[in-house]
């Protein structure tokens, strides 16, 4: 029988216990005394100070003090912590052990678990190791200006990847950090958690945006979001990540004033952390694989969540099927945003009507089907909509109907060179010889922005979505938040 | 050295580039695969194109991608390596 009780000094608890600690000593128990703090402390009982801590991260230990009973194999029989005379003379068998001591006071956070030492323990312990390559940076070296020359960044500074960061980051997700997240475009690489963590590091971000960043990656993977093909598209899409639910409430994500803009970690770190996973693990590069003609500033981030705060209005995620009050991810293949400004219309037809106007702009006013789009509703717009009693089903439809142009007047060569085909023409025309903007589901709402204007936003879609059999938007449940 | 180090967040895989086959002198006796790529008008310049190689009395054979916005399936692939010498791989619009 041995006993080992692991205290520190700057625990009113273990200063309180020191004189049952000394009876054991006493009554002959095999008691070893591990100081985590000062290295005399308690004077007179010959403690081992566990300097490293390291001692206290193997044993466990949550709260000192802590005494644990080994039997004679060495094999932990039984633990208290805290001071609870009953539980110490029961684990000590001496029936009088503290007679003079209160019968419970509760211990102190063990120093182990002061945030920022667990992760450092962990490495050092060997219990969390990272299989990445560690690349040594010379003393006169600059880290930022290394990953700048082994071309890791998106042309901005990156955060040193080092191995606390990483595993600091790890503690974001319960994964495992040698979990498959999916095959990254285009050279289909198995990123694992440990490298999502990494680039999620290098981008900014914070460890609880971690399981956001990887739900995005497992939406982006599906077929129907073709990521390849977004990746090296001529076009200026690129991957947006818009939020649902209460984790971009809880990690404090932007969907108020200035949601598509700069100034929020989360919304500028998740989307940006996406993009060198794309780039670092999947080998996708500007100029390589990535042909685009223009391309567009969200391919630097392109993430923002839903304003939810109005309980009448139907998110984005549950209208494409996750449950209320679950988080979840969109991925959409985004164009840059185009502002909507309309001051004047009072009713929703005819805020219908205008806003249809500008989604017909959406890769051209006379191609039809051809993209998707994103409607960004922002308050003040959505307050004429909901004054007039109109919620998400009503606006949809409403934009259905205000979103019908004649075929005749679309057809290529009529009036234009470009225009729709006549084979589209009798694809898509109903039996008035009408035609939609957009394929069924094409045009997605989503409520965001900061009071004080009316105006919205309009963010229209990648030109690969005209094959809507093959390229969609993905909505996904985030399973871990 | 400080030990200060970083871990690399791409792949580690180093890229193998590999040597571009050099043209064939002669056409003759060879057969060019003609890849769409599904985009719009892929087939249009294939129809245009077929004609002026058969002329010259090359042999063709045509293949098309199920959608331009992801990569070929292994089977086209492995369907050209075996039936063709050369490819023409149409990008239109």
């Amino acid at each position: 029988m041995r006993f080992v009780a692991v205290i520190k000094e700057d625990c009113p608890t273990c200063k309180l216990a020191v004189p049952a600690l000394a009876e054991m000593r006493a009554a002959g128990l095999e008691l070893e005394i591990v100081t985590q703090d000062e290295p005399a402390f308690p004077r007179g009982l010959a403690p081992r100070h566990d300097a490293d801590l390291l001692e206290s991260h193997r044993l466990k230990i949550e709260i000192v003090p802590t005494v644990i009973l080994y039997d004679p194999t060495g094999a932990e029989q039984s633990r208290t912590y805290g001071w609870n005379k009953a539980d110490w003379r029961a684990i000590t068998g001496l029936s009088s052990l503290g007679e003079s001591l209160p019968e419970n006071q509760p211990g102190c956070g063990a120093l182990n678990l002061t945030p920022g030492i667990a992760e450092k323990l962990a490495l050092a312990s060997g219990d969390l190791k990272l299989h990445a390559r560690s690349i040594p940076v010379a003393d006169d070296a600059d880290p930022i200006e290394v990953a700048y020359d082994r071309g890791w960044t998106d042309g901005l500074p990156i955060v040193p990847p080092t191995d606390l960061r990483v595993a600091r980051m790890l503690a974001g997700t319960k994964r495992r950090p040698d979990e498959t997240i999916g095959l990254i475009p285009p050279n289909l690489v198995a990123c694992t958690v440990e490298k999502a963590a990494i680039n999620a590091v290098m981008a900014g971000c914070r460890p609880e945006y971690l399981p956001m960043l990887i739900g995005a990656i497992e939406a982006a993977l599906q077929p129907e979001f073709a990521m390849h093909g977004l990746l090296c598209t001529l076009a200026f899409s690129g991957p947006m990540i818009i939020g649902n639910g209460p984790v971009t409430r809880r990690i404090g994500m932007n969907s108020g004033g200035n949601a598509l803009g700069q100034g929020n970690r989360a919304n500028a770190t998740i989307g940006r952390a996406f993009q060198l996973i794309i780039r670092n693990v999947g080998g996708g590069r500007p100029g390589e694989i990535d042909r685009a003609v223009l391309g567009q500033p969200g391919k630097y981030t392109f993430c923002f969540a839903e304003d939810e705060s109005d309980p009448d209005w139907v998110p984005l995620s549950v209208a494409r099927g996750v449950a209320p009050g679950e988080s979840a991810v969109t991925m959409f293949h985004a164009d840059g945003v185009t502002g909507f400004v309309d001051q004047k219309s009072r009713d929703p037809e005819t805020l219908c009507q205008s806003l249809a106007m500008q989604l017909w702009s959406v890769s051209h006013p006379r191609l039809a089907r051809w993209g998707n789009a994103v409607l960004v509703l922002a308050p003040n717009h959505y307050q004429i909509f909901k004054d007039g009693g109109w919620g998400r089903a009503e606006i949809e439809a409403g934009l259905h109907r205000a979103l019908k142009r004649p075929a005749a007047g679309l057809l290529e060569g009529a009036g234009h060179p470009l225009g729709i085909t006549p084979a589209q023409a009798e694809a898509y025309s109903d039996a008035d010889g009408m035609v939609d903007k957009f394929h069924p589901g094409g045009l997605l709402i989503v409520r965001a922005g900061g009071p004080g204007g009316l105006m919205s936003a309009v963010i229209g879609g990648w030109t690969g979505g005209r094959n809507n059999a093959e390229v969609r938007p993905v909505t996904r449940k985030l399973e871990e938040i | 050295m400080s030990g200060y180090a970083m871990r690399d967040p791409t792949a580690e895989t180093a890229a193998v580039l590999r040597e571009r086959r050099p043209p064939p002198a002669d056409l003759a006796g060879e057969t060019v695969a003609l890849l769409s790529i599904s985009k719009e008008r892929s087939d249009e310049f294939m129809d245009a194109l077929e004609p002026l190689i058969q002329a010259a009395g090359v042999k063709t054979i045509r293949f098309k991608k199920p959608t331009h916005t992801k990569p070929a399936p292994d089977q086209i692939i492995q369907d050209i390596v075996a039936s063709a010498d050369i490819v023409v791989e149409a990008l239109a619009d």
